[in-house]
């Protein structure tokens, strides 16, 4: 016995990486077969066909008329300069492909108006947007950009702030006005902000390309002026037309606004192309997995069977690790103990990963366990992935008597100051403090990203309803509230509001994880700097950014 | 110095008598029956070293049958084989200097080229066993300077020269100073160059020798009006003027009205004097229907001639040969045999060595035949004839030069299957043949099944008269193919020398099955960076007529439709080829770990399809654009949308491709070559990149990938400034500038000559204008697209 085991333990490390029985191996126990396994999988399947169908219309962007107008005028449509932009055979992980769905009654803005997303240009990972219009989004590529120091490319192309809702885009601090804070502080930490001009950029949307370390306009197509022509008639009088007003010309030979004049689309992209090629240590790194990939032993759409769409039904999260990591390989880490948290070593795409993953309620031992975990990945500068399926912490006398309010605090506190980067993906429910626990959004995660089926709200459906009973005696109220609370804690609901990054399908989860571990790699501002997470910027050592002369 | 501690006997001793015999016919085990000795002299190398020792030797009148020949007793020379030469100098270049390479290796004989500057790198060079640089490019410089030869052959030692065919092949006086260093030229006496090089007298020699000549003027009288009064007495236009010194369609014209003799005849001589410096030319009938049928002989130094059969060479292009066969389709043996007797009496007349080529003028209508030239050197088509003989003609060069007896008698030499080659050229079919010059960038060649050609076996005929033959195709033949090349991939194929990259030889049992391994081998030879005749080569070799054997050197102009049908519009399959080509490029396979950024490829999440469209546009029709959409379904699997301006969109869905090699494309399951070009980054161009598309039914198609319109704009900005700059269409050389800054000229106005590959290029104003500068000089090589002269046109 000992000498097997002992003779096991010599070949695992002889060969780390093959396929022989391994102690690490999550083992195949699904049947997929079982009338259960079937009707999980056919109700998934019929949520990510629904996604697929709105993502295929957000795509679509402004419609077809929309598209022979700006064909019409030898314009590109934006996914074309962004498939332009890219480097070939890449790939692009766009950010919040359905935000703004269904959020102002009546208006169907696809995708927000906006795309952004993380791309490859000559040969540099960048976060790319196009358009702006839409502050929220904006920002928050901009705030991916800045934790993973992503030089950013703005292919603008826009009106300017729509004035009927000034109240919800100018005055705030995640307003209209940050897009451009952000801009001048990342430029000051040295990455890149590089804009394109292909349209009207006026008023506030003037000081993007002004903003940018080094810009691009198209000749007779883009123009950026504080104020157009009508509106200076109004002010003084001067009659003006926009090409003489902020053409490329007059700004490239003039005003020195810009740096280079394209003569259409296309050319704007190669230029920025060569801008990107030319940052030099500004453009930053991807380290290179330490690992080469290795496929899951099981095939990822058993994943729809495993998870299902009810958030009521249990699963073992180690199936839906076995078909995220590389070789199926997962190093259980405090296997026998607080055994509601999963935790453990693997990797996805090469990348080394520590993975904390939700098995049930969370108890005061599971608690620990995260808490001692997360110290463990800190120590060791491993990424952290959170594999989201909680309604919350335990309650009870013998839970509270046990400590249990300490000991979630632990967990809290520690991915709150978890010194490495943490990526989410919300599996099955996220709901109550469990949400805090298991790096919600609040928590910062450098990515968060939803399932179809996902739900996020202050508790579970079913301990609402008894919640509803005790304090409210109207069943008519109970039944609207409840429906009201349902609605919004569906991952359509969030993704419309930028509480995530996307939703995603369960098969498309390695790729998506892979990509932002593989940026959670790039070379990170020190964390020793007040600057790379402060809110506000009180100068000190770091410069200022590029000024435009 | 000089290996003269080397004697006769002991050269002899080494090799015993039935080996040396066995060894000739290829492999065939033959025991010659020697003839007796014509009591010649033959020449030992070595001991003609001996004799020379520096004193000039002077030729006296005894019949003379080598070039350095004098006489030398030696005992009973025939009954004993005489030893090859040790070493021996190639004075040539490309697939010819090769070819003679390849042989002497196989024979044992130590080889040294010789090379100019720009073919340091060559084939030629890198095979031989030594290689001595001989001067810069041009071949006045180099190819043909007797004396830097001579000087290679005492420092290498080398005892004899081989001239191959060109430069100085034919040159007696290159032949005679050999013979006064005392060094064997293997070639004819330079008396047989001499009577053979003049027009007008070898006419004479082949009429007093009863050889038919076709009727002309031969005389040294070149008075313009004279020349005038003899095409006018042969009586019926179209006449021909023809330099007395010249050969490969070199200073020749065709003149078919008497308005045109004048200008013709100023042109022709012009062409002759530099091609061949002298401009004496002949004037004859021109003969309308007529066919090339030559006759290949050979000679020993003991007055033995023999005729290895004849080639039909008819089909040519300005007037120059490219596709050769042995034997001539249509012959009936009897003309076979007056055809080899007149030409063995014609050798005979001019006491000839070695191997020559009797060229006749047949006329297809009368089925007569006339004397036209005989070439005293190894032609450029010599394989054809030893396909159909199993024998290796260098090897009986090599033989001859040792002063050995023919290895075989006339009724001993085969006449089996039909062969033919074809001349692989850097030219441009469709515009005219023009030559076209540039670097190799990719060369994939059939795999040639032999390097000589195939032995035969020997059966001799008992025929009362030997030469009449009818050429056996019941053999069984095992078809074989030959591949003659001097280049390799990255080759340049010059401004300086031939345009010539190879020559495909191929052998089957009767003229049907021959052709059919050519169009074979014609797919399988792919070349890109020159245009060149591969796809007209192929064309003719499937086209009926030629098919049939109904040749005449008027082809081409004759059934030029056929040969030029209209250029197909590609098939969305091969547009399809070649969209997936340009996304799969960008495909990266690297076994090092890499980020997911790089391994996942296209990767697009929740059901998005990354599209990539691909413009591209016919090569000779710029503008006309065709979007390809390629979507990467899945990994290996595309889906791909042509969008041809005619007709409605195409769609192949879930197409797997991918690339085999950074060449190879595996496509709707078949293999295609594709190349990719890219347009030099100096040259303005609406051309990014052409694609060379070698489809698997042979087939070669060329796409452009259109330059972004930015670009053209950007380049349409740097053109207006230079509107009235006239460049060069080619690498050339200047050879006149005839404007001077300042000078008026008018549109259409001769402003520089240029010379590329030996053919002169007239630039002409586009405007009239005046000059505002001059950028080049009489006598300096040119890079394409080179500002030559700018003409202000707005003056």
């Amino acid at each position: 016995m000992l000498s097997t085991l002992s003779r096991a333990t010599r070949l695992n490390a002889a060969c780390p990486r093959s396929r022989w029985y391994h102690a690490t191996i999550i083992p195949p126990l699904i049947s997929t077969s079982s009338p259960e396994f079937r009707q999980r999988a056919e109700s998934m399947d019929l949520l990510v066909a629904d996604l697929k169908s709105r993502l295929t219309q957000a795509r679509q962007g402004g419609g077809l008329k929309a598209a022979e107008r700006m064909r019409s005028k030898g314009k590109k449509l934006p996914r074309e300069r962004l498939s332009l932009l890219l480097d070939p055979n890449t790939p692009f992980l766009e950010l919040s492909p359905l935000a703004a769905q269904d959020v102002y009654p009546g208006e169907n803005v696809p995708g927000a108006g906006i795309i952004t997303g993380i791309g490859r240009v000559s040969g540099r990972e960048c976060m790319i947007v196009v358009n702006d219009a839409t502050v929220k989004k904006h920002i928050r590529a901009q705030e991916i950009a800045r934790e993973n120091r992503l030089p950013c490319i703005y292919v603008v192309e826009s009106g300017g702030a729509a004035l009927p809702h000034q109240a919800n885009v100018f005055p705030d601090r995640d307003h209209f006005g940050r897009i451009f804070y952000n801009m001048a502080q990342m430029s000051a930490l040295g990455i890149p902000q590089i804009a394109s001009v292909h349209g009207i950029s006026v008023a506030g949307g003037a000081y993007l390309p002004a903003m940018a370390d080094e810009n691009i306009i198209v000749r007779e197509q883009g123009h950026i002026f504080l104020a157009g022509p009508p509106l200076v008639k109004a002010a003084t009088g001067e009659e003006v037309d926009e090409e003489t007003l902020g053409g490329g010309q007059m700004h490239s030979s003039e005003s020195g606004v810009t740096d280079h004049l394209a003569r259409d689309d296309e050319h704007a992209i190669a230029i920025a192309r060569g801008i990107i090629g030319d940052l030099g240590a500004a453009g930053g790194k991807t380290t290179p997995p330490s690992a080469p990939t290795e496929d899951p032993l099981y095939p990822a759409s058993e994943l729809h069977g495993i998870v299902g769409t009810d958030p009521r039904q249990p699963f073992d999260m180690r199936d839906v690790i076995a078909r995220i990591v590389d070789g199926s390989r997962f190093r259980d880490f405090k296997k026998e103990y607080g055994p509601t948290i999963v935790t453990g070593f693997a990797h996805i795409h090469g990348y080394e990963v520590g993975i904390i993953a939700n098995n049930g309620i969370l108890f005061s031992p599971s608690a620990l366990k995260a808490t001692h975990f997360i110290q463990l990945c800190s120590q060791r500068q491993i990424p952290l992935l959170f594999l989201v399926n909680i309604t919350g912490y335990m309650v009870g006398s013998k839970a509270e008597k046990g400590g249990i309010a300490k000991d979630g605090a632990k967990m809290v506190r520690a991915v709150a100051c978890a010194n490495v980067p943490k990526l989410t993906v919300i599996v099955g429910g996220s709901f109550g403090a469990g949400n805090y626990g298991m790096a919600g959004r609040a928590y910062s995660p450098r990515f968060l990203w939803m399932w179809p089926n996902a739900k996020v709200s202050v508790m579970g459906s079913g301990q609402l309803s008894q919640v509803m009973t005790a304090v409210s005696r109207d069943p008519g109220q109970h039944a609207s509230l409840k429906a009201e609370i349902e609605s919004q804690s569906t991952a359509l609901y969030s993704t419309a509001r930028l509480w995530d990054d996307g939703i995603i399908q369960p098969t498309e989860t390695r790729d998506v994880v892979g990509l932002g571990l593989a940026l959670a790699s790039r070379e990170r501002t020190s964390p020793h700097s007040p600057y790379a997470r402060l809110t506000t910027w009180e100068g000190g050592a770091e410069r200022f950014g590029v000024f435009r002369m | 110095m000089i290996p003269t501690n080397r004697t006769v006997t002991q050269s002899l001793c080494r090799i015993p008598v039935q080996t040396a015999s066995r060894a000739l016919v290829n492999g065939v085990a033959v025991l010659r029956i020697p003839r007796a000795s014509p009591g010649t002299a033959a020449l030992v190398p070595g001991v003609a070293r001996n004799i020379k020792n520096g004193e000039s030797v002077r030729r006296v009148n005894a019949p003379i049958r080598r070039g350095l020949a004098t006489t030398v007793h030696s005992n009973d020379s025939s009954s004993i084989r005489r030893p090859h030469f040790d070493k021996i100098l190639i004075a040539n270049r490309g697939e010819i200097a090769c070819r003679v390479i390849r042989t002497a290796k196989k024979l044992g004989i130590k080889t040294v080229a010789v090379y100019s500057e720009v073919d340091a790198n060559s084939l030629h060079v890198l095979e031989a066993d030594e290689a001595y640089c001989i001067g810069p490019a041009p071949s006045a410089e180099s190819y043909l300077r007797i004396d830097k030869i001579i000087d290679v052959c005492h420092k290498s030692g080398a005892q004899a020269v081989h001239p191959g065919y060109g430069f100085l092949s034919e040159n007696a006086k290159f032949a005679e100073q050999l013979a006064e260093e005392g060094i064997v030229f293997i070639g004819p006496p330079s008396s047989a160059i001499v009577s053979m090089g003049s027009k007008s007298e070898s006419k004479n020699i082949m009429l007093a020798a009863g050889v038919p000549c076709v009727p002309g003027y031969h005389g040294t009288d070149q008075d313009p009006q004279r020349l005038f009064a003899e095409a006018e007495k042969i009586g019926r236009y179209p006449v021909l003027i023809k330099a007395v010194h010249g050969g490969g369609g070199k200073g020749m014209r065709v003149v078919s009205q008497p308005n045109d003799f004048m200008d013709a005849l100023e042109s022709a001589k012009r062409e002759s004097l530099k091609a061949f410096g002298d401009q004496n030319v002949l004037v004859e009938k021109f003969i309308e229907r007529p066919r090339h049928v030559e006759v290949q002989v050979f000679a020993d130094t003991m007055g033995g001639v023999v005729s290895l059969w004849e080639r039909d060479c008819s089909v040519q292009r300005r007037n120059q040969k490219i596709i050769e066969e042995a034997p001539a389709p249509g012959l009936s043996p009897e003309l076979r045999a007056d055809l080899s007797d007149k030409a063995i009496a014609a050798a005979k007349a001019v006491n000839y060595v070695g191997a020559g080529t009797v060229e006749f003028i047949f006329d297809n209508d009368t089925q007569k035949f006339y004397f036209m030239e005989m070439n005293t050197r190894l032609q450029v088509e010599h394989p054809v004839t030893e396909m159909i003989t199993g024998l290796d003609l260098v090897e009986w060069q090599l033989e001859v030069a040792a002063g050995n007896p023919l290895p075989l008698s006339q009724s001993d030499i085969p006449l089996v299957g039909h062969a033919f080659e074809a001349r692989i050229y850097a030219e441009n079919p469709r515009n005219g043949f023009l030559p076209d010059s540039g670097s190799l960038l990719y060369l994939s060649t059939p795999t040639p099944t032999h390097t000589f050609a195939a032995p035969l076996a020997l059966l001799s005929s008992e025929a009362a008269q030997p030469t009449q033959r009818t050429p056996d195709t019941s053999s069984a033949v095992t078809p074989s193919l030959r591949l003659e090349q001097g280049f390799t991939q990255g080759a340049q194929i010059g401004v300086f020398y031939d345009p010539m990259i190879a020559k495909l030889v191929v052998h089957g049992r009767d003229r049907t099955e021959a052709l059919r391994v050519l169009r074979r081998g014609l797919e399988e030879y792919k070349v890109v960076g020159v245009s060149t005749n591969i796809d007209f080569l192929r064309t003719l070799a499937g086209n009926d007529t030629f098919i049939k054997g109904d040749v005449e050197t008027g082809f081409i102009k004759k059934h030029y439709a056929e040969l030029f049908p209209p250029v197909n519009e590609p098939s969305p399959e091969v547009l399809a080829q070649a969209a997936l080509y340009v996304a799969l490029r960008d495909i990266t396979k690297s076994n090092a770990p890499q980020s997911p950024w790089v391994s996942l490829g296209a990767r697009r999440f929740n059901g998005e399809v990354c599209e990539r469209t691909i413009t591209l546009s016919m090569d000779q029709s710029p503008g006309t654009n065709i979007n390809i959409i390629v979507g990467q379904t899945s990994p290996g699997y595309f889906d791909v949308r042509v969008q041809s301006p005619s007709g409605s969109p195409i769609t192949f869905t879930s197409v797997a491709a991918q690339l085999t090699s950074p060449t190879t494309l595996t496509a709707f399951s078949r293999r295609t070559t594709i190349v990719s070009q890219l347009t030099p980054a100096s040259t303005t161009s609406n051309i990014a990149e052409r694609l060379h598309i070698f489809s698997a039914d042979g087939s070669k198609i060329t796409l452009a990938l259109p330059s972004p319109s930015w670009l053209v704009s950007l380049e349409g900005d740097v053109l207006a400034a230079s509107k009235g700059a006239l460049r060069a269409p080619m690498p050339s050389l200047v050879v006149e500038v005839k404007v001077a800054v300042g000078d008026k000229v008018e549109k259409g106005q001769a402003v520089v000559v240029l010379e590329s590959m030996k053919t002169e290029t007239v630039i002409r104003s586009a405007a009239a204008g005046i000059v505002k500068a001059v950028r080049c000089a009489n006598g300096e090589m040119v890079e394409e697209g080179r500002e030559l002269v700018d003409i202000d046109a707005s003056a």
